[in-house]
């Protein structure tokens, strides 16, 4: 009697896998891939990174600035920091780059420190060079100055 | 004991001045030539058998550390296909710099025979060391195995971006800096900078 009630739990539950299996509609399961599971697409041409050294504009003011250079083999470790070879307080003098922000030289108590602070060592973390792909995504966002101009127009 | 060895040279110098017995003026200077062809020949190409990439990471202090490194930059692999081997920047073309580069590579000869970099931590805590000679041999001259490929002269401004165009336009051209002042870590990881000046 256990053993077959045991055998119907797991048969029902078999039974309902299955069904939840079939109601997945297939063109619905694989998303950025866009290709069947069993087929392996071309990749896309791999795009160049915008080098031309021309500073962008922020979307917003809080937006880390992006790197208008390719870093291609730029070392970020325990060891070195490539990226402040250049963008150093210390560096900005011979290399004309702009300095790191002073918020990178704050601790989390808002004291300065002599160097970079460790939790804004890592560059990469906020900070990416840029392509000039087209967007996999729309993007909708709405800039905070255009939105001002919107509001100040209707009223 | 001085004086047995003296005597000894005496003998070898006797014999090298006698006029010799048995051998013809022609073979002796013919031979000679070609004996001479052929020491010189074998010698050179036993030089550029150790100036080859297959020797240099014939060691797997090389093969495992810099050469794993080396395969991921831009003197490896790059869309033109042209490569840097280890010697092309690390051993001097000029033949009498090669000869002073070998003889100091005999010290690495030592350090292969008593495991001074056997192992990643050992060659991780030697990778300053051995980074800095290599930046104070390039420094001193002025980056010469760089030069053997990129000659400034040839160096079309308009074709680098902006801000390589502005460094070599002004620093590297009026000589104050070097290749290796910037472009350190260019074909292996870097070893810790601190202290390192530009760093």
């Amino acid at each position: 009697m256990k053993t077959g009630k045991f055998l119907s739990i797991i048969a029902l539950l078999g039974f309902s896998v299955s069904v939840m299996a079939t109601s997945v509609p297939e063109d619905k399961i694989d998303t950025l891939r866009l290709a069947p599971i069993n087929v392996e697409p071309t990749p896309p041409a791999m795009q160049a990174v915008i080098n031309t050294d021309v500073k962008q504009v922020r979307n917003y003011p809080m937006q880390p600035p992006v790197i208008p250079h390719k870093i291609d083999g730029y070392q970020i470790d325990l060891k070195v920091n490539k990226c402040m070879q250049c963008h150093a307080r210390t560096s900005t003098g011979h290399s004309q780059a702009p300095m790191v922000s002073v918020t990178h030289y704050m601790d989390r108590e808002n004291n300065f420190l002599a160097d970079l602070s460790p939790r804004r060592y890592f560059c990469t973390q906020c900070h990416a060079p840029q392509l000039d792909a087209k967007l996999l995504v729309e993007n909708d966002f709405v800039d905070i100055d255009h939105l001002i101009k919107a509001n100040a127009v209707k009223h | 004991m001085l004086a047995k060895l003296f005597d000894q040279l005496k003998l070898v110098w006797k014999v090298l001045r006698r006029p010799s017995v048995h051998y013809s003026l022609g073979f002796l200077t013919i031979g000679g030539f070609i004996a001479g062809i052929m020491f010189w020949g074998g010698f050179n190409t036993a030089l550029e058998l150790t100036n080859r990439e297959e020797f240099c990471i014939g060691c797997h202090e090389m093969e495992n550390n810099v050469y794993q490194e080396l395969q991921t930059t831009i003197h490896f692999s790059n869309r033109s296909g042209v490569r840097a081997t280890c010697p092309d920047c690390h051993v001097p073309h000029n033949w009498t710099d090669k000869i002073a580069r070998k003889m100091q590579a005999s010290k690495e000869v030592w350090g292969k025979v008593f495991g001074t970099i056997n192992t990643r931590e050992k060659f991780e805590a030697k990778r300053r060391h051995l980074a800095e000679n290599e930046w104070n041999r390039l420094k001193a001259n002025d980056s010469l195995e760089c030069r053997n490929c990129h000659n400034f002269d040839y160096m079309d401004f308009t074709r680098q971006s902006k801000r390589a165009s502005q460094m070599h336009s002004t620093s590297l051209a009026s000589g104050e800096k070097t290749c290796i002042d910037c472009h350190k870590g260019i074909a292996h990881q870097l070893p810790d900078m601190a202290g390192v000046e530009g760093f």
